[in-house]
């Protein structure tokens, strides 16, 4: 490849001599014309990159963890089947416990990896090259969604037949698993590069991952008027009530919709807020 | 001219103390440097650790904004643009956490891709560079799973990876073997001469900057002592020679001669280091050959002076001198 390319001068600041002093006296210690710049990545094919070298990583690395998120949350199920006996209580056990596993990796894990990055300086790497953060943020959050999928529909589909739910609408987890995932992937994402240490993006995304299974898997009926606004709060909530709703032999299609438009916006917030970190803690 | 830097000041803010960590006051890590590196050169940042050279080189990349004075790359100013750091050089920094966990091949083909190239490219470039470095047999391995060396090997495949005009190396040969190291060397030689490429390498390691750089700007405490060629920073202390000892066990001070020598030594363990003139040398030598002090003598050397004694004498900390590598 030409150091060149075509499109490289195209570019509004690449033009020879734009910003050149018009006096004709030569910058300061540079050359007279500046050189071109080399393109800058565009953001779908760097996004692509990045979410293919994320989940190859997850693969490498985090295999044993998926396993454990399953099994925690199938080990819940069990637990919970002493509690409750079948009803509405009995899907959003089931319910909760699938999204519980992408709370696991996309927020807590994704959380550790960003804080982990930005202290030993592993931003720098992104950071020399010209891609766009988003493509850096959106990549890395879609490949730990992803990588969730496995664990989730086991879950859902060991707790359906536990508690004897119907499996026939579990494909809405196809919309389920994307939509939370982007939510707590971004809101994992924020809280990694945000938090000022380590250790505190590693506690936010553990706290996170709690709030998750406490107020996801636990019953909301019983649940004190305080602790069920924090459950209002929580993103992952929505996505717990679409995937319990879906249960239904005839759900209501209108309200799952209006839950996975809450992950959807969440998602959209959260990783502009993801993305808007990683610019700032990219270049310090 | 490639690189020109004038007046830069970088100062970190003192740290407050916390628990486990005790407080640390303001650091001026760039105290009023002024470099110029020129096209086709290889340029290097010589200094121990904590001398300044990695701020120096974040500056350079866009990576840390400084608070005074100008950087301007193949004539863009990256104080005002940082951004554009990454669409005119290429960076080796010194840490690996962003590629550890790929392949070796992955990690070369990803950092093509977000340097702008298409897969195809990307795939070839990466492909080519693995030749090169001689990394074919470890392409398929994680990174984390190398050895140090290989592992920095493995990121300088990266940042070789999408070509740039100036490329910045951040201790690029730490923990290789020679083998290793000559391959780094044929890499950026065949860049240099094929392309014209420029190199700005940090290193702390003398014997590496007398063999491969054209000039070098030696480091302390956010300034720049002195910059030139490293034969002509050598021919400053061109007057004196080496001279080190090493005794089996305790110095034998009472044996006539070496009572005075160790006046005029630096003593590190069993190791003595005295710089003189070449007739003292010559006589410092006949002392302790000569004599009873033969016995208790373990090895000794007689040396023309490298960039390490140049580096003392330029008024560089003696305790400074021993984070300078000369292996």
């Amino acid at each position: 490849m030409s150091v060149v390319p075509a499109e490289a001068v195209s570019g509004e600041d690449a033009r020879p001599g734009a910003g050149a002093p018009t006096g004709g006296a030569p910058r300061p210690g540079g050359d007279a014309v500046p050189a071109p710049l080399a393109a800058r990545a565009r953001l779908l094919p760097a996004l692509a990159a990045v979410y293919r070298a994320q989940l190859s990583r997850a693969r490498v690395a985090r295999i044993p963890l998926l396993f454990v998120a399953t099994f925690q949350s199938v080990g819940i199920m069990i637990l919970m089947r002493g509690v409750v006996d079948g009803g509405v209580e009995a899907r959003s056990v089931v319910a909760g416990s699938s999204v519980l596993v992408v709370a696991f990796v996309a927020l807590n894990l994704l959380a550790q990896y960003f804080g982990q990055l930005r202290a030993s300086g592993g931003l720098d790497h992104y950071a020399t090259l010209p891609v766009p953060p988003a493509a850096v943020v959106l990549g890395a959050a879609a490949a730990y969604a992803s990588f969730t999928a496995p664990g989730t529909a086991v879950t859902a589909v060991v707790g359906s037949a536990l508690f004897q739910l119907p499996m026939a609408h579990l494909w809405v987890l196809v919309a389920v698993i994307p939509l939370s995932g982007a939510a707590l992937a971004g809101l994992g994402a924020a809280l990694g590069l945000l938090a000022p240490r380590q250790e505190l993006a590693t506690l936010c995304g553990q706290l996170g991952m709690s709030a998750a299974l406490l107020l996801g898997v636990l019953p909301a009926e019983r649940m004190p008027a305080v602790v069920s606004y924090a459950r209002d709060a929580l993103p992952s909530t929505y996505g717990v009530e679409a995937l319990a709703r879906s249960f239904d032999s005839s759900p209501d299609w209108l309200v799952v919709c209006a839950d996975l438009g809450v992950c959807a916006a969440v998602a959209v917030v959260s990783l502009t807020a993801a993305t808007w970190a990683y610019r700032r803690a990219a270049v310090r | 001219m490639v690189c020109a830097v004038r007046g830069l000041v970088k100062t970190y803010p003192a740290a407050r103390g916390r628990r486990g960590v005790p407080a640390a006051p303001a650091v001026r890590a760039s105290d009023g440097i002024d470099l110029e590196v020129r096209r086709g050169e290889v340029f290097g940042l010589l200094g121990p650790n904590g001398a300044g050279k990695s701020t120096l080189v974040r500056q350079l990349t866009g990576l840390l904004r400084p608070d005074d004075g100008s950087v301007h790359v193949l004539g863009h100013d990256l104080v005002r643009h940082p951004e554009r750091a990454a669409r005119l050089l290429g960076y080796l920094g010194q840490d690996s956490t962003a590629l550890d966990e790929l392949t070796v091949a992955l990690a070369a083909e990803t950092t093509g891709r977000l340097r702008g190239l298409d897969l195809r490219a990307a795939r070839a470039e990466r492909d080519a560079v693995i030749e090169e470095l001689g990394l074919g047999e470890l392409a398929g391995r994680p990174l984390k799973k190398l050895s140090g060396g290989q592992r920095r090997l493995a990121c300088l495949a990266a940042a070789l990876v999408g070509e740039r005009p100036l490329l910045v190396l951040d201790e690029p040969t730490t923990g290789m073997d020679p083998v290793a190291r000559r391959a780094v060397w044929a890499a950026v030689d065949r860049r240099r001469a094929e392309r014209g490429v420029t190199v700005l390498l940090v290193t702390h390691n003398v014997i590496e900057a007398e063999t491969v750089l054209d000039r070098v700007a030696v480091l302390e405490r956010g300034r720049v002592i002195a910059c030139d060629t490293p034969a002509g920073l050598k021919a400053l202390v061109a007057d004196e020679v080496r001279v080190e000892l090493v005794w089996r066990d305790e110095p034998p001070l009472e044996a006539p001669g070496v009572a005075a020598l160790r006046e005029a030594a630096r003593a590190s363990g069993r190791r003595w280091t005295l710089r003189m003139a070449p007739e003292q040398a010559r006589a410092a030598i006949a002392t302790v050959t000569g004599g009873p002090a033969f016995a208790a003598l373990d090895d000794f050397t007689l040396a023309t002076p490298s960039l390490e004694d140049v580096y003392l004498a330029l008024g560089g900390r003696s305790e400074g001198a021993e984070g300078l590598v000369k292996a």
